[in-house]
């Protein structure tokens, strides 16, 4: 109990302070998360919302495949991105295993499900109410699919959301194709997972902390612009 | 707002426009339409005429296949046997049409916002030509305020100056003033005689007698996918021909 009360005071100062090997970890993580996140949304957004407004031979498989691919294991992800990047893999020749980049695309393909299959559904939902007014309005597909993403906003807002949480949380991908190297690909839960091991509590508590304090203020901000919106835009 | 005083100058005015229009060809002819869902027949061997901008209502009981005949006509829901053929236009082009629903399908934008997504349709959005839409349908001071949080009445008025914004030669309204309090149906009604006066054919379902008897030129009555019978306005409410619509008339009456 005793080292836990320490392990909390030094991980209080270690936050207070700014320290500035928890300063380029927290930044690190933000950096491959959120654009993990931005090249998810940028290709799930727009598959989500052809998959909720398009009827095909075979798409409720789909459907069910990509909600299966949620619960995607991040090990199994890492080992998979791991073997397409290494030397003898077929993207070997761009050098990126053991980089920020290699964590950036195993995030993606970790949340392009996700993000894909909750854009599904918001969209279909909006798609049922817009359809008949749309088709009297002879609205192209292109340009209904970009009306139904922009009608739907504050949903994807918090379908983001959901795959920030899990890109930003998430260990097993990142650990296998980053490596946690000091400086270059340590991250949030690499490093927790490292001290804990080492017995260094307190840097690992204070990552914990300034992981669980992130996660809270993203999910008040959303909450806030969400709230905002509905009062007035939305209804 | 519009009164009996308006209302009973209208027959001159339709007579007029009727005899100019004799000779054109009409708007709409519609052949054996049948549409049949799970063994059930909904619309039972339809055949229609309309004369160009005419305003045409369509009355009959629920579950008669009113605005199921509208979809047919609109091309939203293909018919199980029959043809719709409607009259093209000067370049031969499809004539264009536009539909106000009961219930009203507004986007999650502004009013503004609202006529310009179907004016950007056309490629040709324009602030004054929204502004005008909007002063149409009393909404212009509204037009920076989320649709959706209009009144019943306004949302329907914004649902219709969205349906004028594709400046249609055909427009549908499936019971557009249902559960509307009276200033929006006379709102709604002004708008309908207006757009009337500048030539639109019209396909008006509705319910109400007064509403039919004020905006009709001519009556379709519909019984269990059946027209009974299609008769000129003034006709219709003096002498129905069918004994359904002489029942149901009677019906009205005594409620």
């Amino acid at each position: 109990m005793h080292d836990l009360d320490a392990a909390l005071g030094l991980a209080l100062t270690l936050v207070v302070t700014a320290d500035a090997d928890l300063l380029e970890i927290v930044g690190l993580s933000m950096t491959v998360s959120m654009t993990a996140l931005a090249l998810s949304c940028a290709i799930a957004m727009p598959f989500g919302a052809l998959l909720g407004t398009c009827r095909f031979p075979g798409r409720g498989a789909v459907v069910v495949a990509l909600n299966a691919m949620m619960g995607l294991p991040p090990v199994v992800v890492g080992l998979l991105v791991y073997l397409l990047l290494s030397n003898a893999g077929p993207l070997g020749f761009l050098h990126l295993l053991y980089t920020p980049g290699a964590m950036i695309i195993a995030q993606t393909v970790l949340i392009t499900p996700i993000v894909a299959a909750l854009t599904r559904q918001a969209i279909e939902d909006l798609h049922t109410e817009y359809a008949e007014q749309f088709r009297s309005l002879a609205v192209p597909g292109h340009v209904a699919i970009a009306a139904l993403l922009w009608d739907g906003r504050w949903s994807l807002l918090t379908v983001a959301l959901a795959g920030f949480g899990r890109a930003i949380s998430e260990v097993g991908a990142v650990i296998i194709v980053g490596g946690n190297i000091n400086h270059l690909t340590r991250v949030m839960t690499t490093a927790i997972a490292l001290e804990t091991s080492k017995g260094d509590l307190a840097m690992a508590l204070a990552l914990g902390l300034v992981l669980m304090t992130l996660a809270l203020v993203v999910n008040a901000l959303v909450f806030a612009v969400r709230h905002q919106t509905e009062r007035h835009a939305h209804a | 707002m519009p009164d009996s005083a308006g209302s009973s100058q209208l027959p001159a005015r339709v007579a007029a426009q009727s005899k100019d229009r004799s000779r054109e060809p009409p708007a709409l002819c519609a052949s054996g339409l049948v549409v049949e869902v799970e063994g059930q027949r909904l619309l039972d061997r339809v055949d229609l005429t309309l004369r160009s901008g005419a305003t045409t209502i369509i009355m009959g009981p629920n579950g008669a296949g009113k605005s199921l005949l509208l979809r047919v006509l609109h091309g939203l829901i293909q018919p199980t046997a029959g043809t719709v053929h409607w009259r093209t236009a000067g370049d031969g082009r499809p004539q264009r049409q536009a539909m106000v629903f009961q219930k009203p399908v507004l986007l999650r934008r502004s009013v503004a916002a609202n006529i310009d997504f179907v004016l950007g349709l056309h490629g040709n959005r324009n602030r004054a030509r929204r502004q005008v839409l909007l002063q149409t349908v009393g909404l212009a001071d509204r037009a920076q305020q989320p649709a959706r949080l209009l009144s019943g009445g306004e949302q329907q008025r914004l649902a219709l100056a969205r349906a004028l914004a594709m400046e249609p030669s055909v427009l549908f309204l499936d019971e557009p003033t249902a559960s509307l309090d009276p200033a929006s149906v006379l709102w709604i009604e002004d708008i309908v005689r207006s757009t009337r006066g500048r030539g639109t054919t019209m396909l008006f379902v509705t319910h109400d007698v007064g509403q039919a008897r004020r905006l009709g030129d001519e009556v379709v009555f519909l019984h269990r996918g059946q027209v009974c019978e299609q008769t000129p306005s003034a006709d219709f409410f003096a002498a129905p021909t069918s004994s359904e619509a002489r029942r149901f008339l009677a019906g009205l009456i005594v409620l």
